[in-house]
Order: C-alpha cells, then sequence, then structure tokens
C-alpha cells in the first residue's frame, strides 16, 4: 500500500525538531531511520502524520566514553552500533543484539534511539537497554532529562517520552572488569523477532536479567535474579517461569514462550560460567 | 497545520551518477520514486513493508531498503541502482556468476539480490556459505531456494580474491 | 528418425546440456520488463475496497467520501459491473456432483470472505485510489462465518449458499479390492492424523493486469502476469461479450507464478471489465496485504489415514480420509477440487499394493478462495504415504529403506495401472532408490546420527518416494468442459539472416522455458541457440496452447518445437537441395551451415539460402516450395498423465529443548525423462524443494474462528530465507516416455511434492528414541515441544 503523510519537514537541529513537534498539534511523528515507521505507513497503520525528519541532525550521532559512562547518539545506526570498538569493550551486550536485528540493510538505517522509542515489546535494544541499567535522555521543550529504562519502557509500542520530546541518547555504565554480558535469543528465523529473548549480565553486585518478547514490555526479572545470586539456577528458572506472563501469538503460544525463556536462561548460565571459568 | 510541513518535498539528490531535482510527495518511497517518476524500474516494489528486499539499492554506499525509506529523505543523498551499476560496470562480474550459475529464475528479486550481495562482497576476503546466507538472509527468493545464489557470490569471491578456479 | 539424444557426439547436440538462458542477461540488469513498468497514455489506476468481515450481507454503500478526493476519476459497485460482466460457475462435469454458486468481479449481495472485492476505485494514482478505497462505507450485515473444515457439514452450521443445500462442494470415494478384510487380518495396523497447513504461494511479484481497451477498434490488450494467456483470452471474451479474435493477452516477464497466476481472479477480471466500460488504459497491481487475502490459498488438509502391512513389511491396504475447505467458491476455471481429487489419486502412489480406500470432503467455508499451487496435492499426498510406511516400518523394526524396496513398483513392470487407476508408462523408483542410498551415503549417515546421539543431539534421516503428474492430456481439465489447452503448439520460422525465431504457446515465468526450447529448436534445426530467438506469451503472435501449469512446459510445449524445428530443417533442404543440385537426404544443418550428410563439407551457410528465398526467388524453381515456418502441435494421447518419480532425502538435527529444527542436508533423485538442460532441471528441483520446506517448518495461514486472517503479511506469514536452507544434492535417472520423440516429461514439482515428507520423516526418526512423532505441518518449535511433551498447559 501507499503511506498517507500527511506532511513532511526536515529538522536541522534537535532545537528545530522540538519546534517542529510543537507546532504540529499533536500530529507529529519523529521520523530517524524510518525502518518502522515507514513500514507501518506503508501499511496504513499510521495515516496523516506530520512527520518531523531528524535523521540529518549530525549531533545526535556517534559514541562516547564519558569516564565510566558509554554514552551513543540517538541516531547512530544499528550497523554502527555493531561495529563500534567502544560499545564492544564497554557494552558487549549491543554489539551481540545487533547480529540478532533484522538483516543488514534494515541494520545500515535503524538506528538505536528509533528501535528505543519505537519500543517493540519483541526488539532487542530495550531489552539490553533495561538490563544494562541504561538512561534514556529526553529533550524536550522545557529542557533535557533523563529517564531510567526501567521507567522508560511502558507498554507495547509506548513509551514515557512525552509528544513533545525527543530522544536524544542513551548512557549506561562500562562494563566493569570481569562484567559478562549475554544475550541469547530464538527466532523462527534469521533476523526475525524473537520468540523469546534474553539478556543475562553478571556483575560484581549481582545478576541483571532482562527477557523480551514475553510480554507488552522487556521485563527485569528480579526474582530470577535474585536466585541466581544464590547460586540456584533450577529456582532461577522457577523464578522467571513465575514472573512473566507471554502473550500466545500465530508463531508461539504463552506456554512455549514460558518454556522457552527457561532454557534460554539455563543455556544463557552455562555460556556465563563457560566464559568466566 | 503548520505551512513547515510539506505535502510535496523538494530534493536534490544523485542518481547513478547524474543528478537529479524533483519535488516528491511526502509519503513516496524511494522506490515508488525512481519507478514512476525516473523510469528506473529495475528494483521492484513487492512487499513494501521491508521485509522481502526487492527493493533494496544503494543510498551513500549502504545497501538500504528502497520502500523504507522516503524519497523526501534522500535530499543530498548518492544513489546507486541495478541500471547504474551495469552501466558502471560495478558488479559485472556478479552480474555474469548469476548467469552462469542460473542464480535467478523470474529476476525479480535479482537486482535487490545483487545490490545486497555486493555491500557483502566489497567487504573483502571470501566469507563462509553461512555467512553468504547470512547476509542475504534479508532477501527473499522463491524460485531458486538459495543454492545458486549462495554459488554465485561465493564464486565471485574467490575470484576477486584471486582464487577462483580458472 | 529418432535422434540419437544420448550420444554426446552428435552435431548440433544441444539437447541435454546446458545452455545459458537467453533472457537471463536483461534480468540481472533490472530490464526485465514485468507489468507494473508498463506505463501507458491516459493510464488509471484501480484499488478495491474489500469485505473486513467473513461473511456478510451488502447493505447501503457510500460513496461521497471516497468521490472527494482529489484523483478520483470514477468508482464502481458489484451492481455496476454485473452490467457487463457475467458471472462464472466453477463446476467440471467429470468431477461429478462437484458444485459452485456464480461469482461476480465485484461481490454483490453478499460478501463471502475477508478480503473479497465489493468496491473498485479508480483514480489517476494508485494512492489517490487506495486512499479513496479507505473511505468507501460498506454496511456490512455480518452473517454467521463457517470456518472450520471439519465441523463444515454439521446440521447446526449455517450453510454459506442455501441454494446450494449444503455446505458439501465436492467428494469422491475410490475403492479398489477389500480394504476392510486386508485391516482386519494384517499383521500390523499404523494410523495417523496429519495435517497439512494452508498455504499460498507468495509470488514475489504481486498479481498484476493491465488492461486497455481500444473502442475504435473494438479490441482489448490485457499486459497480464499470468501462466496462460490464451486460457484468459477466453476468460475476458466470454465474460466481458467481446469476440475471442478481438481479446489479446500479453504475458512479458512474470516475477514468479508457482500455479498462483494460473487463476481467474475477480479484481483482474474487474479491472479488464473497467477498462472496457471507461475505454481508457487501467491497471492493478496487488499489494502485498491483498496477495494474503486474496491470492489462491491451498494444501489446506486435514487427514486420518492408516496403513496395513504384513509380517514381512509389505504394504497390505491403505485407507484415507482426506477432508479440505477451499473457501466460498471454487475457483474459475480449473475449480477447487482437484487438490483433493489428486490426494486421492496420488496415495500410495509408489508402491505395488492392492487394497486402497481414498476419499476426500471438499467444503465451503468464509476464507480465502483455495486452488492449484505448485504441485497440487503432491505434497499432501506424499506425507501421508511416506508417514505411514515410515511409522510402518518402525513399527515392525524394518528399516525405511528397506521397506521402501520391497513395496515399490518393480522398474521392469510398466506398464501398469496403479490401485489408485493411475497409469504408469515407465517409472524408475528403485534405481533412483539406490542412486540416492549411494549418494548419501546411507551407512555412513546413520553412523554419524548414532555418533551425534552420543553426543545428546537428535538427528534424523528422512527418506520421501513420491510420483510426479506431468505432461496432462484433456483428461485433466478439457474433458470437464473447461477451456483449457492441453495441446500446444510452436512456429518455427527461418528469417532471411539465417537465424531462427521461434514462436511458443507456452510461457516463461522464469523456470527457462525460452531457454529450453531455443536448445530444442537449435538442435531440431540445426543452428545454435543464440541464432534462435523465442517469443512466448502473446496470443497476437503465438499458436494456441495451455501455457505453463502441470509440468507440461518441456514436455508438451518442448515437443511441439521439436517436431516444427524438424518440420522447418525439412523445409530448407528441399529448398538447399534444389539450389545445390542435390538429394535433400544426403544434405544436413549444422551451426547454421548446409553440410553434407556424410562427410561434413560445408555447402552453404544459412544466410545465403535466405538471401536466396527471400530476395531472389525467382531463381528458384517456381514449384519448389519455399515456406521457411513451419508450425506444429503436439498433444498426449496414450497416457492421461506422465508420471515421473523420485525419492528425497532430509538429514537434520532437532533440538530438543527448543524444538528448533537445523537442516543439514538434502538430496534428491528424480526422473522427469529426458533432461534437456541439467541446470535448470536441477534449479527447478532446489527451488521446489524449497518450497516445500517452507510447508514443512514455516508456512501456515493463520485465521482466528470469526474467519479474520491473521498473518497477512511477509513478517508474520513465514517463507524460506537463505540462512535457514540446506544445500541440495540433486541426481537423476533417465526414463524418457515414449510418447514424443523429445521424451521429456516435466520436473518443476518433484521438489515440492517430497520435500515435506522427508522432513517430517527425518524429524520423526530423529524423535523416536524419546517416543515422539509429529504429523501436523508446519512442524514448529512448539508443535515439536509438544510432541515431545514438555509443554503443559
Amino acid at each position: 500500500m501507499k503511506a498517507s503523510a500527511g506532511g513532511y519537514a526536515r529538522a536541522e537541529s534537535v532545537r528545530h525538531a522540538l519546534d517542529l513537534l510543537a507546532g504540529s498539534e499533536g500530529q507529529g511523528r519523529v521520523l530517524a531511520g524510518g525502518q518502522s515507521l515507514v513500514a507501518a505507513m506503508n501499511m496504513r497503520l499510521s495515516v496523516g502524520d506530520l512527520l518531523v525528519d531528524i535523521s540529518k541532525i549530525s549531533e545526535l550521532s556517534g559514541v562516547a566514553v564519558e569516564g565510566d559512562i558509554l554514552r551513543i547518539g540517538a541516531l547512530t545506526r544499528h550497523a554502527q552500533v555493531g561495529a563500534d570498538a567502544q560499545i564492544k569493550t564497554h557494552a558487549p551486550l549491543l554489539t551481540a543484539a545487533v547480529s540478532h536485528i533484522a538483516h543488514a540493510a534494515i541494520r545500515n538505517r535503524g538506528t538505536i534511539g528509533g528501535a528505543l522509542a519505537h519500543a517493540d515489546p519483541a526488539a532487542e535494544f530495550p531489552a539490553c537497554a533495561l538490563a544494562l541499567g541504561a538512561t534514556m535522555h529526553a529533550e524536550g521543550p522545557s529542557g533535557t532529562r533523563g529517564i531510567a529504562a526501567d521507567e522508560f519502557f511502558e507498554d507495547v509500542f509506548t513509551t514515557s517520552l512525552s509528544e513533545d520530546e525527543i530522544l536524544t541518547s542513551i548512557t549506561m555504565p562500562i562494563a566493569e572488569q570481569g562484567e559478562v554480558q549475554i544475550l541469547e535469543e530464538v527466532a523462527r528465523r534469521s533476523g526475525d523477532y524473537a520468540l523469546v529473548g534474553l539478556c543475562l549480565i553478571k556483575r560484581a553486585v549481582g545478576h541483571r536479567i532482562a527477557v523480551f518478547s514475553v510480554g507488552p514490555r522487556p521485563i527485569l526479572a528480579t526474582n530470577a535474579m535474585a536466585a541466581l545470586d544464590q547460586g540456584d539456577v533450577d529456582a532461577a528458572v522457577e523464578a522467571l517461569s513465575n514472573e512473566i506472563d507471554p502473550p500466545s501469538d500465530t508463531q508461539a503460544s504463552s506456554a512455549y514462550r514460558r518454556h522457552l525463556a527457561g532454557v534460554l536462561l539455563r543455556r544463557a548460565v552455562c555460556r556465563m560460567k563457560g566464559e568466566t571459568a | 497545520m503548520t505551512e513547515v510541513f510539506r505535502d510535496k518535498v523538494d530534493v536534490s539528490l544523485t542518481v547513478n551518477g547524474e543528478p537529479v531535482e524533483a519535488r516528491v510527495p511526502a509519503g513516496q518511497h524511494m522506490i515508488d520514486f525512481l519507478r514512476m517518476e525516473l523510469g528506473l524500474t529495475g528494483a521492484h516494489a513487492s512487499c513494501e513493508h521491508g521485509v522481502c528486499g526487492a527493493c533494496t539499492i544503494r543510498v551513500d554506499g549502504d545497501a538500504v531498503r528502497g520502500c523504507l525509506m522516503l524519497a523526501a529523505q534522500a535530499d543530498g543523498t548518492d544513489v546507486w541502482t541495478v541500471e547504474g551499476l551495469t552501466d558502471a560496470a560495478a558488479v559485472s562480474d556478479l552480474q555474469d556468476a548469476f548467469i552462469t550459475r542460473n542464480a535467478l529464475q523470474c529476476g525479480f528479486c535479482t537486482p535487490g539480490m545483487l545490490v545486497a550481495a555486493e555491500e557483502l562482497l566489497s567487504k573483502g576476503g571470501v566469507p563462509s556459505r553461512g555467512e553468504i546466507r547470512e547476509h542475504l538472509s534479508g532477501n527473499y527468493c522463491r524460485c531458486t531456494g538459495y543454492e545458486a545464489i549462495v554459488d554465485a557470490v561465493e564464486s565471485v569471491a574467490l575470484n576477486r580474491a584471486g582464487k577462483g578456479v580458472a | 528418425m529418432t535422434i540419437p539424444f544420448n550420444n554426446p557426439d552428435r552435431p548440433n547436440s544441444y539437447i541435454g546440456r546446458t545452455v545459458p538462458r537467453p533472457n537471463a542477461t536483461k534480468l540481472v540488469q533490472g530490464r526485465g520488463r514485468y507489468v507494473d513498468d508498463i506505463v501507458l497514455p491516459r493510464m488509471l489506476h484501480v484499488a478495491f475496497s474489500r469485505s473486513p468481515v467473513a461473511h456478510a450481507k451488502i447493505g447501503a454503500i457510500d460513496l461521497d467520501e471516497a468521490k472527494a478526493v482529489k484523483g478520483v476519476v470514477r468508482i464502481f459497485t458489484g451492481a455496476d459491473l454485473a452490467e457487463v460482466c457475467t458471472p462464472w460457475v466453477a463446476v467440471l462435469a467429470h468431477l461429478k456432483g462437484l458444485k459452485s454458486p456464480p461469482e461476480h468481479p465485484l461481490a454483490v449481495d453478499r460478501a463471502c470472505w475477508v478480503g473479497e472485492p465489493v468496491v473498485a476505485v479508480v483514480a489517476n494514482t494508485r494512492a489517490a485510489a487506495e486512499e479513496a478505497a479507505s473511505l468507501v462505507v460498506v454496511d456490512y450485515e455480518e452473517l454467521p462465518a463457517v470456518t472450520d473444515t471439519m465441523t463444515a457439514l454439521d446440521k447446526d452450521t449455517p450453510v454459506i449458499h442455501p441454494e446450494l443445500g449444503d455446505n458439501l462442494a465436492f467428494r469422491r470415494l475410490h475403492e479398489e479390492g477389500d480394504v476392510d478384510a486386508a485391516f482386519k487380518t494384517a499383521h500390523k495396523v499404523v494410523s495417523a492424523h496429519f495435517r497439512t497447513a494452508r498455504h499460498t504461494g507468495v509470488t514475489l511479484e504481486p498479481r498484476s493486469i493491465l488492461v486497455d481497451w481500444n473502442p475504435a477498434e473494438g479490441q482489448m490488450t490485457a499486459y497480464h502476469a499470468t501462466q496462460a494467456p490464451h486460457m484468459m483470452q477466453t476468460v475476458f471474451a466470454k465474460h466481458l461479450d467481446i469476440p475471442e479474435s478481438r481479446v489479446r493477452v500479453i504475458c512479458g516477464d512474470v516475477g514468479g507464478s508457482y500455479g498462483i497466476k494460473v487463476h481467474v481472479y475477480p479484481d483482474e477480471v474487474a479491472t479488464a471489465a473497467i477498462a472496457k466500460v471507461m475505454g481508457r488504459p487501467v491497471k492493478f497491481i496487488a499489494d502485498r496485504l491483498e496477495s494474503f487475502s486474496t491470492d489462491i490459498h491451498a494444501r489446506d488438509h486435514e487427514i486420518e489415514a492408516k496403513i496395513a502391512v504384513d509380517v514381512d513389511g509389505k504394504i497390505l491396504a491403505i485407507d484415507v480420509d482426506d477432508w479440505t475447505g477451499i473457501g466460498p467458491y471454487s475457483v474459475y476455471p480449473r475449480t477447487s477440487a482437484i487438490e483433493g481429487n489428486q490426494v486421492v489419486n496420488l496415495c500410495g502412489g509408489p508402491y505395488d499394493f492392492a487394497n486402497y480406500r481414498a476419499q476426500t470432503t471438499v467444503v465451503f467455508q468464509n476464507k480465502t478462495p483455495t486452488c492449484q499451487y505448485r504441485a497440487v496435492g503432491h505434497p499432501i499426498a506424499v506425507a501421508i504415504t511416506e508417514g505411514l510406511v515410515d511409522m510402518a516400518a518402525a513399527a515392525i523394526g524394518m528399516d525405511p529403506v528397506e521397506i521402501r524396496r520391497r513395496n515399490m513398483y518393480a522398474d521392469d513392470a510398466y506398464p501398469v495401472t496403479s490401485p489408485a487407476k493411475m497409469k504408469f508408462e515407465g517409472l524408475s523408483h528403485h534405481a533412483s532408490m539406490d542412486k540416492l542410498i549411494e549418494m548419501i551415503d546411507y551407512d555412513a549417515l546413520r553412523a554419524d546420527q548414532a555418533e551425534a546421539r552420543k553426543q545428546g543431539k537428535y538427528r534424523g534421516i528422512g527418506i520421501a518416494s513420491f510420483i510426479e503428474l506431468t505432461n496432462p492430456s484433456p483428461f485433466m481439465y478439457g474433458i470437464g468442459g473447461a477451456r483449457i489447452s492441453a495441446q500446444d503448439g510452436c512456429t518455427v520460422r527461418m528469417d532471411p539472416d539465417g537465424s531462427v525465431v521461434a514462436l511458443s504457446g507456452v510461457t516463461e515465468q522464469g523456470q527457462g522455458t525460452e531457454a529450453m526450447l531455443s536448445q530444442v529448436v537449435a538442435e531440431g534445426v540445426g543452428v545454435k541457440p543464440s541464432n534462435v530467438r523465442v517469443i512466448t506469451g502473446d496470443t497476437q503472435v503465438t499458436p494456441y496452447g495451455g501455457g505453463t501449469w502441470a509440468s507440461r512446459g518441456a514436455g508438451i510445449g518442448g515437443e511441439a518445437a521439436l517436431q516444427a524445428a524438424r518440420a522447418l530443417r525439412d523445409s530448407i533442404l528441399e529448398v538447399a537441395a534444389a539450389m545445390l543440385q542435390a538429394e535433400a537426404g544426403k544434405l544436413d544443418i549444422r551451426d547454421g551451415q548446409i553440410v553434407d550428410l556424410e562427410s561434413g563439407e560445408e555447402r552453404m551457410p544459412l544466410e545465403e539460402l535466405g538471401r536466396i528465398v527471400y530476395f531472389r526467388g525467382d531463381t528458384l524453381p517456381k514449384d519448389l516450395p519455399r515456406e521457411l515456418v513451419q508450425t506444429r502441435h503436439f498433444i498426449t494421447m496414450d497416457y492421461p498423465f506422465a508420471f515421473t518419480n523420485g525419492v528425497q532425502a532430509s538429514y537434520l538435527e532437532v533440538d530438543t529443548d527448543t524444538g528448533v529444527v537445523t537442516l543439514l542436508k538434502h538430496w534428491c533423485v528424480e526422473d522427469c525423462g529426458r533432461v534437456i538442460n541439467p541446470q535448470l532441471v536441477d534449479e527447478q528441483i532446489r527451488g521446489g524443494i524449497v518450497q516445500g520446506l517452507g510447508g514443512a517448518l514455516y508456512e501456515e495461514i493463520h485465521y482466528d474462528e470469526d474467519g479474520q486472517l491473521l498473518n497477512g503479511s511477509m513478517a508474520d506469514y513465514l517463507v524460506p530465507m537463505a540462512a535457514e536452507m540446506p544445500d541440495m544434492v540433486v541426481a537423476h535417472v533417465e526414463t524418457p516416455t515414449k510418447e514424443s520423440e523429445l521424451g521429456a516429461k516435466g520436473a518443476g514439482e518433484a521438489g515440492t511434492a517430497g520435500a515435506p515428507a522427508a522432513v517430517m520423516n527425518a524429524i520423526n526418526d530423529a524423535l523416536r528414541p524419546l517416543g515422539a512423532q509429529v504429523a501436523a505441518m508446519p512442524f514448529t518449535p512448539e508443535r515439536i515441544l509438544r510432541a515431545l511433551g514438555k509443554i503443559n498447559d
């Protein structure tokens, strides 16, 4: 089908983009890499949007280490995230995630900020952000604010960003010495959305587990984390099973997803032990 | 609605090495623009939701989905389609390999497949068959079953690396 | 005279060789010409407002908002088009009892499936037409939807078409021998419930048509992505009241067909009707959602089946109860009863056994209509048969290869008639199996499987023998009254420069038809294939023919081309003999030269002969025939169909924690008779296998209970992609058909026929030590884990 956009404007700067959004009377949609938005427009799932194209704002792209914080610009493309040496060193979970995201041509256009703001519950980056304890940085008419990942993702395709805000960057603590970051997922085919995915991080203070494609948003499995901190994998699997309520769809039932989450946790733990052994 | 949002957008870009200036509908994707406005019918619209890869074109050096990029976003870009790549003889060895190996049947996926494959080949080295399959996993072909395509891409990689069978 | 095709040293030896496809170069350069690439002056676009509900009475239609959209030119309702287009009824006389109601290009009173076209909006861009179509307001008064096949005939299920009495479209029971007695006394009886999912073809090029009506000439020209241009010519002429001679169907490059583009679609006929009413070119290109909801579906079967074997593994009886739901209409003109009928015809196909019972029950439902799709019925019949045979082998502790060898028709048993009453002229089950076993190194593979199991990996080997129906005679459709041509023709002519043009009624969909024809004609005349220009897909130009379906292009179209080419050779030699004052019988044509048959000495290039015939005909004897053009038509007469056979093997690994299946390798040995172009045949097999693998592992159209399509996008209906597909080894046994000089049978569907069964058997082979078995396709990770008892809810 053919998209029916209400209008288009190219933002020259974040300030300009915010002004455009402010003037859109609620019809504004931020267009970055477009890999989800344009697809939705082409299916007429999104009609009449006033598109604010931020993709040319160079200040929103790039990777930097600021002390013990890693900052990734919202417009940094998936392919750049996957190839970036600093990310590979300081947040290898994101590097691992990229290879699971769709296909090369999508990764060449899609942006990390777009993926986070789109908040697809089956996508990798939101779960990674949650597992890493990342902070989303937004800019709006009244200034900037940081939003912790566990407060950012609210529901299916829904975040705590206001309509007049733009996600500008994501920050996260750089991986500590000996930190392990693992991503496990099962998809029907390479590049498909995960049936279930799981991020496992081991830090000195304890484990962090985020699961995706098991609910309306990625979930931090705190009970499973606690069990794993105790070194009880069986209890962690049991806890994980109890703290998710996965949906059923044409690809898999809730019960299958619940089972799979446990399998992925066991596999991630095995890899973690293998890597730390 | 404010006037700053346009339903027709002026763009200035380079397509297959030639400058193009156009006024495009706000919602028009690159493939419709290339096909309908410029008569470049090599790349195809097939699923129009970014899954099949038949619309794969090269923008600023990267293989991208033509259906997931608005023409309005193409301002200032350098766009290459199969027509331009052919004229520039940029992928002639790959095209020859596709013909020799019969790595195409209906040919509808082929222009996109070539752009995707060339992106992998341009990185140099000889990718494994698994890597070739993985790289092409976003380009759908219903006819060939993919093996002939993998063979063709592999043979070009070997030849470019000087390891080809004479 | 028979050409000694097996002698590679013969002159002009192009049949049996891999020669390049003449049309491949333009396709790799992006210079193909598909329907959507064609733009005509004053062209308009049509988009359809389609039923959002599975079953509803159509009430008031409000077009006001739609008409207000900029660019909209005209809007048509079902009632509007009913005035200019007669409805069709898709039945065939030889499928006794088959019934279906009249179908219109746009629904008139009732909408019967989600996606049925109801209103057509014509505008100067597709975007405007779509925008307006979305604003059409139709008052749908919902009716109860029938969606479940197995309860469609129950008393309390509503009848979709009350005038037909019930929801039964067709039922056929075939019985041979004493089935009940055989089951009663058998050593072992094994039964299973099989399920094949609803599929669709997912051609990369969506359905496409551009129709131009020229009122000044009273001529309709349809640029159509179709497999059967002449059939469509007849359909447009008949239902739009145009003389057949005034309808021209042009089929250029087609972006994949697989059976999807051989049917009559209401929206395409509507496009033609609108073009005629408006006197302007009108284009319809389906979008992907329309493809999923309106391209024909197929393979939606549920089967209860059982097999009886004796203590030695001999098959005593097979009993099959097949059910399929076909949507609300039988599809025109091939009908939607053929697939079920094929299941009855093909079950048990490779095996010599006596007692056979099969029934198919074909019911109406409120879903997208189903019809013939690549390998019609074969994947279902092969899955039933080969699944049962493997289960029987396991039950009596016999190797799956051994049980097949004990039951397959002996290679010298032919001709033979099967219990399903299929006539086999000559097959090679044992030779093919021997070749396969050698190719896969069966013992080594079993050793690898055992080794893997020691490491906790569950690998499986699956074997599936099959037969494939090709080269159909009029027994398939013609005898039922359909104007679907089983014969095909080819005109071959020599032009002044000595080059040859071949015009054929079979069509190119990418499978390599034109390459095949070029080499057959090249060999038949005596020129290089590069000097043969092949023209297909234009009803105004080519001889009348059936087009591309049921793997008939090489066997029927190829034979017509060979005969025409050889006739042209004779004509050329007659002229040459007069010019050279030699005996025609002592001359030959090789590489475009007239030569002495014995010595090979060059006497004259064809170019010179052409110069004389076309420009200095005055120098030839007055009564010398000088028509350097010959046409031949070919039809099979001795057998209703030319059956082929083959056997496939799959090796795979099942992850018993996740249920994910990894395909490790796939093999196929098949016998399509004469192999004209080895590369093209191999690639048909490979492409076909992968389509079958899709059905085995991924493809399934989902509906909810109300008849809503749940996965109408390429992100949700999963097709095979490169990363998961295996490398495939393909080999051949050649048993040429004696019905033609060429000896070719079809090869287009063998891969699809056998692959799902091979995968099913391999999965079950892997799972057998765990006591699990699957028989419902696709074999999703979840279905496998449920079979393993790992999910309990």
